[in-house]
Parts: C-alpha cells; sequence; structure tokens
C-alpha cells in the first residue's frame, strides 16, 4: 500500500516496531479461538472481498462503502502507534489507514449522534468460534463521539505497508492507541452512530472487569492482574523487568483533555 | 479383576518401568528447556511458561489422584508405590509455577508479589494450595512416616482432597475473567470422578462382601 508518514502529533512513536511474525502469530480474536495462537490458523477462512461497511445511524447521509471507495476515501498514512492489551503486554505497530474522521465527516453526523458504534462480521461459516459463549455475537465496541472524531482514531486497511492479514483485521478495522486492544474492533460491517452508549461486547460479558472507555490506565488494575507494567512483545527478555505502563499508553498530551474533570477510577 | 489387568499389574512392577514413569514426569520441563534453548516458547515465553508450568500442576495433581482409584478399582497394585514420586512431580511443578509467576510476572519483587496475593483471590488460592502441598513434600521420606505415625500422616496427607480443588478454583478463576471456562469443565469433571471413586468404593466394598472374597 503506497502511504505517507502521518505528520499529526503522537502518530508516529520512537519505538522499534514488533517483529511482523510475531504481530501476525499472537493474536486475540476470539470469533477465530481464544488461544492467541487460533487466529493465525483460522484465520484463512475469512474472505475479505466483496466487503462493504454500512454507516448508518443518527448520520444525515447513511452510506456504504465498499472496500475499493474505502481504500480511496482518503490519503492513506502510516502510523506507528503502541498497541496495549488489556493482558498487560504490549507491542508497537505501523499501521497504514486514515482518520476515522474522515469517514465519518462523509455521512454528516446529526446533532443526535453522541456515540460511535462498531459490529464486526459473525459469520459462523468463515469464523469457527462465532457462537461460542465466551462472547456475544456479533462483537460490538463503540466510542465517545468525540474520541471517534480524535486525530488518533484511526481506520486501518494495512500494517507494515501491506494489507491487513486476515488474523489481524483484515479488511477494515479501527485503532484506538490510547485504549486496551479490545475496544479497537477488527473486521468491521457496520458503524452507526447513536444517541446512547452502546451496549458493548466486553462490557456486557463482565461489567466489573472491563470498562465501556478501558482507557489505558497504569492507576487502574484490571480485577485479576496489575495494570501498571507491562511486556513488550519480542522486545522485554524472558528475565527483564517488565516496562511502566504510561498513562493513557504514552498519548495523554494528545487525548488527556477527553477526560477533563472525568473519575477515572469510577470510569474504568 | 481381569487377567489383563494382573497382566498389566506385573508388567507396570519392575523397577525400569517406575524410572520410565519418572522420566515422562519430567518430559515437560526437558521440553521447555530444549525449546528455550532454541528460542521457540512462542511469542510470549513468560506467559508460556507460567501457563504451562500451571497446567502441569493441575495435570499431576490428577495423576497422583488417581493412584487409589486405579488401584481399587482396576487393581493395579503396583502403582501405589509410585504415589510418593508423582506427589512430589505435583510439588516440584508448583514450585515451578510459583517461581515463574514470581520471577517472570512479578520481577522478583517482593513487596509487589505480596500486594498482588493479599489483592487478588486467584492469586491468594493458588498460593494458598502451594503452601499446603509443602507439609505433604517434606513428610514425603520414610522416617517422616515413622516419626508422626501411620495414622497421622494418613490424616495430614489427605490435605490432597483440598489441594486439588483450590488448584482448579485458581485455574476456573482465571479463565473466568475471559469466559473460557471450557477446559476448567474437563478437569474438574476427571478430578471429580477420582475423588468420588473412594466413597463409591468403600460403599461398594461394604454392600458386597462376596465379591470381594471372590477378587481376592
Amino acid at each position: 500500500l503506497a502511504t505517507v508518514r502521518s505528520a499529526t502529533a503522537g502518530a508516529v512513536v520512537m519505538d522499534k516496531p514488533t517483529a511482523y511474525g510475531d504481530a501476525t502469530s499472537y493474536n486475540n480474536f476470539y470469533e477465530f479461538g481464544t488461544d492467541k495462537a487460533d487466529p493465525a490458523r483460522n484465520a484463512s477462512r475469512l474472505k475479505t472481498r466483496p466487503w462493504t461497511v454500512q454507516v448508518e445511524g443518527e448520520v444525515l447521509k447513511p452510506a456504504t462503502f465498499d472496500l475499493d471507495a474505502l481504500l480511496k476515501l482518503a490519503p492513506l498514512e502510516e502510523r506507528i502507534y503502541r498497541l496495549r492489551c488489556v493482558e498487560a503486554w504490549s507491542m508497537v505497530i505501523p499501521w497504514v489507514g486514515y482518520p476515522l474522521a474522515d469517514l465519518l465527516r462523509r455521512v454528516q453526523p446529526t446533532g443526535n449522534a453522541r456515540f460511535v458504534q462498531f459490529e464486526t462480521l459473525a459469520d459462523p461459516k468463515q469464523m469457527p468460534f462465532v457462537g461460542s459463549r465466551s462472547l456475544e455475537w456479533p462483537y460490538v465496541e463503540g466510542l465517545r463521539l468525540d474520541e471517534a472524531m480524535h486525530p488518533l482514531t484511526l481506520l486501518a486497511l494495512g500494517m507494515y505497508g501491506e494489507v491487513l492479514p486476515n488474523q489481524n483485521g483484515a479488511p477494515v478495522r479501527l485503532v484506538v492507541p490510547w485504549k486496551y486492544g479490545f475496544k479497537s474492533a477488527k473486521s468491521i460491517v457496520r458503524i452507526r452512530l447513536v444517541e446512547k452508549q452502546p451496549a458493548t461486547a466486553w462490557v456486557k460479558a463482565a461489567r466489573q472487569e472491563y470498562g465501556f472507555y478501558s482507557n489505558v490506565n497504569p492507576q487502574v488494575d484490571h480485577p485479576r492482574w496489575s495494570q501498571a507494567s507491562e511486556r513488550r512483545i519480542g522486545e522485554d527478555g524472558l528475565f527483564a523487568r517488565k516496562r511502566p505502563t504510561l498513562m493513557f499508553n504514552g498519548y495523554e498530551a494528545q487525548v488527556g483533555q477527553l477526560y477533563a474533570g472525568m473519575d477515572l477510577q469510577r470510569n474504568f | 479383576m481381569t487377567l489383563r489387568m494382573v497382566a498389566l499389574d506385573r508388567a507396570l512392577r519392575p523397577a525400569w518401568v517406575r524410572r520410565l514413569a519418572w522420566l515422562l514426569c519430567l518430559l515437560p520441563l526437558l521440553l521447555w528447556i530444549v525449546r528455550g534453548v532454541q528460542g521457540e516458547l512462542g511469542v510470549n515465553p513468560a506467559e508460556t511458561l507460567v501457563r504451562g508450568t500451571g497446567i502441569w500442576t493441575l495435570r499431576m495433581l490428577c495423576v497422583v489422584l488417581a493412584v487409589t482409584p486405579l488401584r481399587q478399582w482396576a487393581g493395579l497394585a503396583s502403582i501405589a508405590s509410585w504415589r510418593r514420586m508423582l506427589g512430589l512431580f505435583a510439588f516440584f511443578y508448583a514450585v515451578l509455577h510459583l517461581l515463574a509467576y514470581a520471577w517472570l510476572d512479578q520481577g522478583l519483587e517482593l513487596p509487589a508479589i505480596a500486594r498482588d496475593i493479599a489483592k487478588r483471590p486467584f492469586v491468594l488460592v493458588g498460593f494458598a494450595a502451594a503452601v499446603l502441598m509443602l507439609p505433604l513434600a517434606l513428610t514425603s521420606f520414610n522416617r517422616a512416616i515413622r516419626a508422626l505415625g501411620a495414622r497421622r500422616w494418613k490424616l495430614l496427607h489427605r490435605l490432597v482432597y483440598l489441594i486439588g480443588p483450590l488448584g482448579l478454583l485458581h485455574f476456573f478463576w482465571i479463565r473466568s475473567a475471559k469466559h473460557r471456562e471450557g477446559e476448567v469443565l474437563v478437569y474438574a469433571a476427571i478430578m471429580l470422578v477420582l475423588l468420588a471413586a473412594r466413597p463409591l468404593y468403600q460403599w461398594h466394598q461394604r454392600r458386597a462382601p462376596a465379591r470381594r472374597v471372590m477378587s481376592a
């Protein structure tokens, strides 16, 4: 994919990118299995063409975009983001895409739109674990509209200069670098602008453990493990100390103002 | 008892068979070492080792709990003498699990480990199970049995009936964080069968004394 390096503040971190092989063989994508090696094994059955994304709800111009339209909608940029999983490991991924805001502006959100809901493909024929009782299907994620419009919120169509591998959420996914990885929905088929906060998959599955915001926050532990530190995949050796986790995954300067005055212990 | 079982029991008796079983019990560790040297412990080696040592502790607990039912129901009297070795392997993997957690996950920071144990019930339960294994491991040699007296020793070693379910609860709690209880249920079913086999055997013996005479 032909790209230019992003000039947006915070869009290119200086950390060393994770090896491509690690980033494509260690994935959480429960539609293809709950073990992190499962998606790389099972995702070859996913058909990414033809593919459409329906954008609807509280918008003046609802539209359905096919993949070619999405690829041409805005100039593709390369962005190097830290990715922090809620399970306390992290990677650094060079994504290819453009701000979600570019897409949302096309459909013109109405004054009622306050949240954006993302729905991902749930086809048991292509995804063997859709229907397993770990989550409700389809997988639903959501953002506040101002979070969705933030220049760092990326609609990604590729990584490492190539189209997305299936196990990484092909053909189109979200990347919200200051939130835990599960907030970044993969293989998106529907984007709906809504008035009320969406009921997201992980909040429905375990409300006490996974919050709607799920901003990376070293001061708020997951009930079962500490979020104060993380293991950088492929870089932090077996006996190396885990590295400290940064507030908002290191994007505090860019996104801190979105949460000014909010109690982040309660709105975790 | 069938002739085939008698033959199997005899086949299991030689010392070299027990040594082979000992080697088999050590195999998971040997494989981790080989894979570690080759750099093939997966994308997240620390996670591979923490989880691997944990699951092998649970497996060895199931194996050691299977000895009595196999002796009682299948007549494999010869493996009774394996029980100490198998129990010590369960303890060995529990120590490795604890070490992997303390070192690879917590960076050997004792205050952090203490906080983690105090704060998180699933860690506390796992830790408690490991601590309860300690007196059993420490009294696993003949002199300790003599010093305690057989009755008290037996009573103490009944702790394994608590340790197994605690280990299971520890596993269930971590897996339930992401609604992945499937594998836990398999181990729970196995452990339930192994634990229930004991009272069932007593009951069976009381009800059918004639059959006992026949099988003896």
